[in-house]
């Protein structure tokens, strides 16, 4: 009987893949951010609103992580941005090496912000480091108080939580101060904004926060 | 069900290893995962029952360790664990800044083979 020690990290490729698409987002003074949610919270329109909103003030490119179709990169292109898409083909989540070659046809374009939206899931993408600066959480109110908690992981490692369709709060039984309560102490840090894709409520805020982080991100480079 | 994938490379990784070692077949392969880490440890054991079907892990079994949640406070430096209610709060001292220092391990600690396939060695 033979013992091989290993301490290997079971994730230690996409590691090393997420280092390298951290150090070509920095070379190219392009902010990068990881999208997650829920299937159905409304990262796509969400993406849409924030691109009428940021299109003509800075040069955006969108990756698309999609399980089996196209139908989201369709609905971004049609707001005339550059969109790549992803197609996982069943596989819950994206990883870093997905990310870099999907970056390698973006990168033509001298962009400022690049969105990676996420494939649809609460468990799985927060795993996996793409390289991007940071991580933005997508949670709808329909989809009720308890995803905090259940899912403490995507919340504690998100720098930014946007609470959608808000404009439906008066239909549900969601309470926001419960939410933040529960936020705050998995994450105290992380900053909520309040929108509605539908209407467009909030998505001004989280549009002029998203400008002070390319400009941040770009003046600390130069 | 990420699960899959991270078995997939556990065992992709184990037999580069145990080709590199010498090893023909593989009796167990010890992981530790943290509780803070979104694979379930019941997932992960049904993935590799499901995944490995060759020679050489025909008789491995998977062992999972799993690590606590354990903090430490910036103000003060103390260390304590969190439980399922999720609360990053020192409670020593109230202090919402605290580092995550376990829960997050995903990785392979060892594996044992043998060298024949019979087991003999």
């Amino acid at each position: 009987m033979v013992q091989v020690n290993m301490q290997s990290h079971i994730l230690g490729a996409n590691e090393l893949l997420a280092r390298k698409n951290r150090s070509l987002f920095g070379g190219n003074k392009v902010l990068a951010l990881n999208l997650m949610s829920s299937p159905g919270s409304g990262k796509t329109t969400i993406l849409e609103r924030t691109i009428e909103t940021l299109g003509d003030k800075i040069k955006i490119g969108v990756i698309e992580g999609d399980l089996y179709t196209d139908q989201d990169a369709q609905r971004i292109e049609k707001k005339g941005v550059r969109v790549v898409q992803i197609n996982t083909e069943g596989t819950c989540h994206l990883d870093a090496g997905m990310v870099g070659k999907a970056y390698e046809t973006l990168s033509t374009a001298e962009l400022d912000l690049v969105f990676i939206e996420n494939v649809g899931n609460l468990v799985c993408p927060a795993e996996f480091d793409l390289g991007e600066d940071f991580r933005v959480v997508v949670i709808s109110i329909t989809e009720g108080n308890d995803k905090v908690l259940k899912y403490p992981l995507i919340f504690r490692e998100a720098k930014v939580v946007l609470v959608n369709k808000i404009d439906l709060i008066d239909y549900t039984d969601f309470s926001m101060d419960r939410f933040i309560n529960d936020l705050r102490q998995v994450n105290p840090s992380a900053q909520v904004f309040e929108v509605s894709g539908r209407t467009g409520e909030g998505i001004n805020n989280w549009s002029d926060f998203l400008l002070r982080e390319v400009r941040t991100k770009q003046s600390n480079l130069t | 069900m990420h699960e899959l994938s991270i078995i997939q490379s556990v065992v992709d990784t184990v037999r580069d290893s145990a080709q590199e070692n010498g090893i023909k077949r593989v009796n167990k392969v010890k992981l530790v995962i943290g509780k803070m880490t979104m694979a379930l440890p019941d997932s992960l054991q049904f993935a590799f029952e499901a995944i490995v079907i060759d020679e050489m892990f025909e008789n491995a079994v998977l062992e999972i360790e799993e690590r606590e949640i354990t903090c430490e406070c910036s103000s003060c430096q103390h260390c304590f664990q969190v439980d399922d209610a999720y609360r990053f709060i020192c409670p020593n001292c109230g202090h919402d800044r605290v580092d995550i220092i376990g829960g997050r391990e995903l990785y392979i600690d060892y594996f044992e083979g043998d060298e024949d396939i019979d087991g003999t060695s």
